[in-house]
């Protein structure tokens, strides 16, 4: 494998160096946590194998294996693809079959990434991935441009409302490094995302196998000024600032320890689902609507005048109200309404289907209730957007919106306010098993944008609405 | 309240100065970040389940599993017991660890014990010697007779390609099994812990980190460790490219020579396959720069066990092994 940088030969002062740079990054670094998508052949093991590899993330007993197994399959250099394939089945047919997660890290951040399948039957996988992102990175073939599988992948990036989509415009070396090319791709992959609503798209001209732009700057793109790929999971802004957000804090647990030592003790455990909560707030109780105000926060240990998302605490109120497991505390002035029928968005993940009229156990935030699915009135087909009304039932990897009615009320906010809070996932009671993975409100970004002016106008509009 | 004063151990002073610059929303550290993670699942197992247990062997991993449960519930106990899979070729630094530990948190220790079947000829010595894959049997035996429902783990997806397609939320069935096909997808922070009678959920509460970020929590949070984590000086013997610690287990055989080395521990596990390295680092932050320029993995520096076959973790997994 021809290579330019390859894990250094390190002599000791840059142990030494590299030593001093991770320890000084080790207590502040921030956490990106981003998915990678793309069609089979577009080379996305390899472009994750080639981050992984060139940023030394890959330690010598591991590429040791994988140059053995590279080997006895008769490949002549390792194949980095074969990093991230780790199941007997995976290496057996070479194909990626489930999410895995890998890790690694540099001296500006730390990297979770998650590894989806590009396979059309894995839209789930991707979902799942694109979940907990904050960035996805979308892979096409310059030789290809933007396919159906391009576009299917954009819309689940915007439907899960990732926050920043990179478009890498792979086997640029099959192109000879073309800007007309990647220009025109990155035009119109755009124009597509963008209209969909995915608020910041960056696109990189690479080639995974070389190893052009996806680490090191490449010689044959003066063209392009832009970042690396690697380079830009670095330093892309994901620090959200929660004060835009409004507070949501879902209990998890109830903390009351009843002992000689503690014996008034009675403390909301939780995490932080959005925004910020401050002592001295007004706040309500969901779904019983009763208001109190917060005491104290705990975070872990230490006593808080104010705690943000996602952070853990225990959260003190001046009234001994009735909380538990399941409840919401809001900001008083600021609480979702609550109620029992839910239109969602959902991504259907089971092998049996999802069909109207079925009984459901409807998991959000940290309450599980029954539901029942009383409509499905479309599902759409991610190449096109097109939507396919009533088609009775959802099958596994479909996308479609869903009429639910639930048993008790619940304070479910629009997914496009909250990912946490606008998120839940549909289980069979009988077996447990999760079927179906929803998103309150409405679809795209644009439709919601439509949808909220046209409420303000008094008229229908159903934008993206589907 | 009086809470406040409990819970900042005496020193509520950030509640009385809302300019202080804790109070400003910032974006999380990494290990904050993952801490927050690590509680949030903790207390999800917590009110889902009925009769949950930590796996604990006196490691690093479940030492840390330990110390983010204690504060995930604090002031209030952990309301989880241990579970020690005992295979009775342990260091002896790490059973007094793991004794001194529960009596400080007055916890409840279960102990399975691989020489108590052996002894009852429910399980047979294997001809190398090593019992870390005999663990399984006794620890399915422990969940079973003590209906434990949840069973947390110190796996982390970093240490092995298997476990890189772990669940945090694992469903078993009723023999223990995992298989990666019949996986749950997990979404969001939404973890599913449905399941029917028999079968149960390993919950890896450590899944997103990483081995420097253990080791770099340790630091930050002062935790204690057992003594063979830092460097000292040991009888060991060369076999199979490890250094092994002679003992009762059966090391070391004819043509295998005992010197004394100065090494640490990496992992700790069954002393037949875990594997000391070469090392001078006494102090935490040396152990820090040590891993950070380690050219191997953890697991491929010192575990035999994984390196029987290319699959090994994954089929002693699908086996009931976490």
């Amino acid at each position: 494998m021809t290579t330019g940088t390859t894990p250094a030969t390190t002599g000791s002062a840059d142990v030494a160096s590299a030593v001093a740079e991770t320890l000084s990054a080790t207590s502040a670094t921030s956490l990106l946590r981003f998915a990678t998508a793309g069609s089979v052949d577009d080379g996305k093991s390899t472009l994750v194998g080639r981050l992984l590899h060139d940023s030394k993330s890959v330690l010598a007993d591991q590429l040791e294996a994988v140059e053995h197994a590279s080997r006895s399959r008769g490949a002549e250099g390792p194949d980095l693809a074969l990093l991230t394939d780790g199941l007997r089945a995976e290496r057996e047919q070479g194909i990626t079959i489930d999410v895995a997660y890998r890790y690694f890290a540099t001296p500006r951040r730390r990297f979770i990434l998650a590894d989806t399948p590009g396979h059309v039957q894995y839209t789930r996988n991707m979902v799942t991935g694109a979940s907990t992102a904050e960035l996805a990175v979308i892979l096409v073939d310059a030789r290809n441009g933007v396919v159906e599988q391009t576009r299917r992948h954009a819309a689940v990036a915007a439907l899960l409302r990732v926050p920043h989509v990179v478009l890498a415009v792979n086997k640029m070396d099959l192109v000879d490094y073309d800007e007309a090319v990647f220009s025109a791709i990155a035009a119109e992959f755009t124009s597509y995302a963008a209209s969909l609503g995915v608020p910041e798209i960056t696109a990189i001209p690479i080639s995974a196998l070389l190893g052009d732009n996806v680490v090191t700057p490449s010689a044959h793109t003066d063209w392009y000024s832009g970042p690396t790929v690697l380079e830009h999971l670095e330093t892309v802004e994901v620090a959200h600032d929660p004060e835009r957000d409004v507070a949501r804090f879902p209990v998890q647990y109830v903390i009351r320890p009843q002992t000689a030592e503690h014996p008034d003790y009675r403390g909301y455990a939780g995490q932080i689902a959005s925004g910020v909560l401050r002592v001295g707030q007004r706040v309500t109780v969901l779904p019983s609507g009763r208001t109190s105000t917060v005491t104290a926060i705990d975070a872990l240990g230490r006593s808080v005048a104010a705690a943000w998302a996602p952070q853990s605490v225990t959260v003190h109120l001046a009234d001994d109200l009735d909380v538990s497991r399941g409840d919401l505390i809001a900001p008083a002035d600021d609480a979702p309404a609550t109620g029992q029928d839910v239109t969602a968005t959902v991504c259907h993940l089971h092998d049996t289907p999802l069909r109207v009229g079925q009984r459901v156990l409807l998991k959000h935030a940290t309450r599980t209730v029954k539901a029942i699915v009383k409509e499905i009135p479309s599902r759409l087909t991610l190449d096109d957007l097109s939507p396919h009304p009533e088609p009775g039932e959802l099958v596994a990897n479909d996308i479609g919106r869903v009429r639910l009615r639930t048993a008790e009320p619940l304070p479910l906010d629009p997914y496009a306010v909250s990912r946490r809070t606008g998120s839940f996932l549909l289980i069979d009671p009988a077996d447990g098993a999760t079927l179906t993975a929803g998103m309150s409100g409405d679809a795209f970004a644009e439709a919601a944008k439509a949808t909220r002016a046209a409420a303000k106008d008094g008229a229908e509009d159903d934008g993206w609405d589907f | 309240m009086t809470a406040v004063a409990d819970v900042a151990g005496g020193t509520g002073t950030d509640s009385t100065s809302p300019s202080a610059d804790r109070s400003r929303p910032r974006a999380l550290s990494h290990l904050d970040a993952l801490e927050s993670e690590a509680v949030h699942i903790f207390r999800e197992v917590a009110g889902e389940f009925e009769r949950p247990v930590i796996l604990f062997s006196g490691g690093k991993d479940s030492i840390v599993m330990l110390h983010l449960a204690l504060k995930a519930f604090a002031p209030a106990p952990v309301p989880f017991a241990l579970l020690h899979v005992d295979t009775g070729h342990n260091f002896p630094e790490v059973i007094d660890y793991r004794d001194r530990v529960v009596a400080e948190h007055r916890l409840r220790l279960h102990v399975a014990s691989v020489q108590e079947f052996i002894d009852r000829g429910e399980l047979r010595e294997r001809p190398d010697g090593t019992r870390n894959p005999l663990q399984t049997v006794p620890l399915l035996h422990a969940i079973e007779t003590n209906r434990f429902d949840a069973v947390f783990g110190g796996g982390r997806r970093d240490e092995e390609k298997a476990r890189a397609k772990e669940r945090v939320f694992s469903l078993r069935d009723e023999f223990g099994g995992w298989d990666p096909r019949r996986q749950r997808p997990e979404l969001w922070q939404l973890y599913n812990g449905r399941h029917a009678p028999g079968e149960h959920v390993r919950v890896f509460p450590l899944s997103n980190w990483t081995e420097l970020d253990v080791w770099q929590y340790i630091a930050r949070e002062k935790i204690e460790l057992p003594a063979i984590y830092y460097a000292h000086t040991r009888e060991v013997f060369r076999r199979d490219g490890m250094w092994l610690a002679p003992g009762e287990w059966g090391g070391p055989k004819d043509g295998e020579a005992v010197e004394v080395r100065q090494v640490r521990y990496r992992t700790v596990g069954d002393m037949s396959c875990t594997g000391a390295v070469d090392s001078d680092a006494v102090t935490i932050e040396q152990v820090i720069a040590e891993i950070a320029a380690s050219r191997l993995t953890e697991r491929g520096a010192t575990r035999a066990d994984d390196k029987l076959s290319e699959a090994a973790m994954e089929d002693r997994k699908r086996e009931g092994y976490f």
